[in-house]
């Protein structure tokens, strides 16, 4: 039976590699979309070009421009405080919208949530 | 030019004849060179005439001996004394014989002149040195004869050397430079001059003189232009340099920062298959999935608890619904009753005054019903009521009386200058006031009581102002006016009712109301004059102007007596004949955008409304988004929701207004009091005797909210200005309540009783910040000023949004209503329609029993079918279910 398992792991896991990580990621973006008062959420590579999107090319190219770079300075703040720490998460508050965004390597993940409702 | 022979060097003959001699000594090759300017000849050449037998016997015949080429002949010394003795006189050379004696040589030298140089074929040298030099010329022609042999011997060897520095000799310039420089030729002269009887020795005092002071004994010399001694330039030396023409160049200052100015520029941006490429790295994937479960858990945080908000403030909103009891009292603050003309009179309407605060404006009305009128009409004449001004600083006499022609039911300040009051008559008269003279007055009294010595100096007698104007009788309404309104400054209505710009920017038109069925537009201008025939202009020269009595401004004087409306609205009713009687009435508030820029066409004229005139049909601009539609509140309990604008009917030419728009039956008695919220455009109040509902405009199926009907009568309704959901109402038994609508929509939230008599109106005073005194009248004609506590003057922040909520929802639930209305009513024609066709159906005859039996034979056949449909899903699934246990068990 393990080697049978072991057989459709492989099947099911090389053949088509990207469909099965596509799906996952869009599963976790959808979700992250759905929670209650998100307005939109955005995928963005290490230079600030927005991947991925639910809102409007102009909207979230200026979202990922802007905080792609706040999140280097908040990151290289972090770090010259203490060498040994590193930045995990920011949050920007504001008066109509929460704006949150995960730090990478390599990516950021933006979202816009509308926390009052 | 050096000379030849320079014997006698200090003589000017030696000198013109060195030059000839010159000439002379070179004439052996050249005779041209000759130059015989004297007759004469010079001393040592002496020209002979040789005979023939001379010239045989010296051997120098002409042409033989000697010849042109060969001129030189040597003659000894002894031959020409030997001669000289022989022949004496005959000899030729006896002339020279002195010379030829005195000859240190030997050796004569004659010579052959051939061209008669010297006057003679022969000359004979006297001297040794010119001898020499004919003989044997100077190799130089610049060589003078004073060189000897020696010399010029010495010359000829010292050629191969170089020549050595000779000792100068003077060569004659030393006579040149003695003749020009300046020798003294005797001794100076010396002179001493002194002034006879001068003694010598004693002390001199020198002192100063003016030279000017003193000009008779100056002898001045000036300086002068002598032209013998000016020199003129004939030369003059200059350069000229040459250049460039002008040449405009410019050049740039150095940058030293550069800075883009602007710089446009495009995101940069990934196309949809590197979106995909990306969206499928391995990267990517890991990030979201370590991220996510971060992302998630903030997002609910947000959700269930709000970090950032502020306890403290919240907590002091609702503080103000904490409150107890004491808080929400009116609490008295001042009543005003005049003993001299509140006596068995009512007040019929109030009004605070719109910029001067602390003054409150109260109207007098005889409280007699129709008939006691009637009955004491003589009397009524004779005491004329007034419309009172009272102010804060005296309680006890009114600032200001306004004289009425007859009891006014209701007045309004004009909103763009609070000096003009209208108001309306019970006779149905518009009357106009100017109060410009006396505003000086009420202000004072505003901080009169600081001044008490100014209070004392002023006449204690109230001052009366005469109305300026007061329209046709004919003209106007036939009833009592019960409401009179002004337009805003921001449009005027032309004679078609649709609303135009209005170019003075003054309110200069008015809306009045009376139940004689027609709500009336007036304009304070004087309308256009038109003159149609010359009758016309003689009968208006003839009129004299009318002069107001003394004392009364002249304000309107044109339209006094004569003043007419221009818009008549009449209110016929929707569905049967007659007309609505309107008691009140209410516009909606419109705004209109003017450009800042424009001002006023007559600026400071704006209280000189007669030469205000009206606009022509051209020049006026129609206006948008103004809504012309009143809410008319009439006599017998209706609400009716109607457009002012009239058309001209084809048919008659006359205006006729159109139909109302909508009519609400709300009661059997009258409405008295329509007006809108403050703080919401479209809703409005209709206060009736036994109830009041609240409305919004273009709601058509009903009240948003109705109150209960209650037992005692409300006579005035009011809202707060300050609160969105308050509002005041007044009743018959004097009672002031206090409406919340937020708090409880049943009942007041407080009550409180002012007064024994009925309350006639209500009014909260506009013209302050802080909104905290309420006007309350009664038909005794006091008026008492209550305080409004601050529960009832605060206004949370979100009580707007509720009150708005609230209505939104009452209107929601009147939608539904009306939607379950409507829907009822398909139904119940449905069911109608539906029992019309079974009792249509029954008609029809029963089917044969065969036909029955091939269409149950037919059901079966299609049970059937189904039958096996379902039983092969059935099995397919079982297929499956089966397969995958197969699988999944290990």
């Amino acid at each position: 039976m393990k080697e049978y398992c072991a057989a459709t792991r492989t099947h099911g896991g090389r053949s088509t590699p990207d469909l099965s990580d596509m799906a996952e990621v869009e599963d976790t973006l959808k979700r992250i979309q759905a929670q209650h008062g998100v307005i939109g959420t955005i995928v963005v590579n290490g230079e600030g070009i927005p991947i991925r999107t639910t809102l409007d090319n102009s909207t979230s190219v200026q979202y990922a421009g802007l905080l792609h770079q706040l999140t280097m300075k908040a990151r290289s703040a972090v770090r010259d405080i203490d060498p040994q720490n590193e930045l995990t998460f920011l949050r920007i508050r504001s008066k109509k919208h929460e704006i949150m965004v995960a730090p990478d390597k390599e990516y950021l993940l933006i979202a816009i949530q509308n926390p009052s409702e | 030019m050096k000379d030849m022979s320079s014997k006698r060097p200090k003589s000017k003959e030696a000198n013109k004849k060195k030059t000839k001699d010159k000439s002379n000594a070179d004439n052996l090759p050249k005779p041209e060179e000759a130059v015989a300017s004297e007759p004469g000849h010079p001393e040592y050449i002496f020209p002979l005439v040789l005979t023939s037998v001379s010239q045989e016997l010296f051997s120098c015949r002409a042409d033989e001996d000697v010849t042109a080429e060969n001129p030189h002949k040597l003659l000894k010394k002894q031959d020409i004394i030997q001669d000289l003795r022989h022949r004496a006189a005959v000899c030729d050379f006896s002339p020279v014989k002195q010379a030829v004696l005195d000859y240190p040589e030997d050796e004569l030298l004659l010579v052959f002149d051939r061209d008669f140089t010297y006057g003679q074929s022969f000359y004979l040298v006297l001297t040794v040195q010119a001898k020499e030099s004919i003989l044997k010329p100077p190799a130089e022609g610049a060589d003078e004869q004073m060189e000897d042999e020696e010399q010029q011997e010495e010359e000829e060897e010292m050629m191969m050397k170089t020549p050595e520095p000779q000792p100068w000799v003077s060569l004659g310039s030393e006579q040149e430079i003695q003749d020009q420089s300046l020798s003294e030729s005797r001794p100076r002269l010396r002179y001493s001059v002194c002034p006879l009887g001068r003694r010598s020795g004693t002390r001199v005092r020198f002192s100063d003189r003016n030279a000017l002071d003193w000009k008779e004994e100056l002898v001045e010399c000036s300086s002068y232009e002598d032209k013998s001694f000016s020199i003129t330039r004939m030369e003059r030396d200059s350069s000229t340099q040459t250049c460039r023409d002008n040449t405009h160049t410019c050049t740039q200052t150095l940058w030293k920062k550069p800075k883009n100015m602007w710089s446009q520029y495009e995101p940069r941006e990934f196309s949809s298959e590197e979106k995909q490429h990306q969206l499928q790295s391995e990267n990517l994937k890991n990030f979201i999935t370590s991220v996510a479960r971060r992302f998630e858990i903030y997002l609910q945080q947000n959700l269930i608890a709000d970090v950032f908000c502020d306890d403290w403030t919240a907590l002091c909103e609702d503080d103000a619904s904490l409150m107890g009891k004491t808080e929400t009292q009116l609490k008295e603050y001042q009543s005003f009753m005049d003993l001299h003309f509140s006596k068995e009179k009512t007040i019929s309407h109030v009004q605070w005054h719109p910029s001067i605060s602390g003054v409150i404006v109260v109207s007098m009305m005889e409280r007699l019903s129709l008939e006691e009128r009637i009955d004491s009409s003589t009397k009524l004449l004779l005491n004329p009521s007034h419309i009172l001004f009272w102010s804060f600083s005296d309680p006890i006499n009114p600032q200001l009386q306004l004289e009425c022609p007859d009891d006014v039911l209701c007045f309004q300040f004009s909103p763009s200058d609070h000096n003009i009051i209208a108001g309306g008559c019970m006779n149905g008269q518009v009357v106009l006031w100017d109060i410009s003279a006396h505003v000086d007055r009420l202000q004072d009294t505003r901080s009169g009581g600081k001044n008490i010595l100014n209070k004392l100096g002023k006449s204690d007698a109230t001052p009366v102002v005469r109305y300026c104007a007061v329209s046709g009788i004919e003209n106007g309404h036939k009833a009592p006016i019960t409401d009179i309104q002004w337009l805003p400054e921001t449009f005027e209505v032309n004679k078609l009712g649709t609303p135009v710009e209005n170019q003075s920017r003054t309110s200069v038109q008015l809306v009045t109301c009376a139940p004689d069925c027609c709500v009336l537009f007036w304009d304070l201008r004087a309308p256009r004059v038109m003159v149609h025939s010359l009758t016309d202009i003689k009968q208006k020269q003839e009129e004299k102007p009318l002069e107001n009595p003394h004392g009364v401004p002249n304000t309107f004087t044109h339209l006094n007596l004569t003043w007419k409306p221009f818009i008549r609205v009449s209110l016929p009713k929707i569905s049967s004949s007659g007309e609505y009687s309107p008691l009140k009435f209410s516009m909606r508030e419109n705004t209109v955008d003017y450009n800042t820029g424009d001002k006023s066409v007559s600026g400071a004229d704006s209280h000189v409304f007669a030469q205000l005139r009206m606009q022509s049909a051209k020049q006026q601009k129609p206006l948008q988004n103004i809504s012309t539609k009143l809410y008319i509140a009439t006599e017998d309990g209706e609400l009716v929701y109607t457009d002012w604008k009239v058309e001209k009917d084809n048919d008659s030419g006359r205006m006729l207004s159109a139909k109302p728009l909508d009519v609400f039956l709300l009661q059997d008695t009258l409405l008295h009091t329509v007006s809108r919220s403050p703080f919401f455009r479209d809703i409005i109040l209709t206060v009736g005797r036994f109830s009041f509902s609240i409305w919004r405009e273009g709601l058509t199926c009903g009240p948003l909210l109705m109150s209960v009907y209650s037992k005692s009568m409300f006579s005035a309704g009011h809202w707060s200005r300050s609160r969105p959901a308050v509002l005041f109402m007044g009743r018959e038994d004097g009672d002031v309540e206090v409406w919340d609508l937020l708090q409880n929509s049943r009942q007041p939230s407080h009550t409180q009783n002012i007064s024994t008599a009925a309350i006639s109106s209500i009014r909260t005073q506009t013209s302050s910040a802080k909104q905290n005194l309420l006007a309350v009248s009664d038909r005794l004609g006091t008026l008492h000023i209550l305080q409004i506590p601050g529960s009832l003057r605060r206004s949370s922040s979100s009580e707007r949004q509720n009150v708005e909520k609230y209505f939104e929802k009452e209107e929601e639930r009147l939608q539904y209503f009306e939607k379950r209305q409507s829907d009822h009513q398909k139904k119940k024609k449905e069911t109608e329609a539906e029992q019309q066709k079974k009792k249509t159906e029954l008609v029809t005859p029963p089917k044969q029993e065969e036909e029955v039996d091939a269409e149950t034979l037919k059901e079966y056949q299609q049970f059937l079918t189904l039958e096996k449909l379902i039983l092969k899903d059935m099995n397919i699934q079982n297929e499956t279910q089966q397969t995958c246990n197969t699988i999944n068990t290990p």
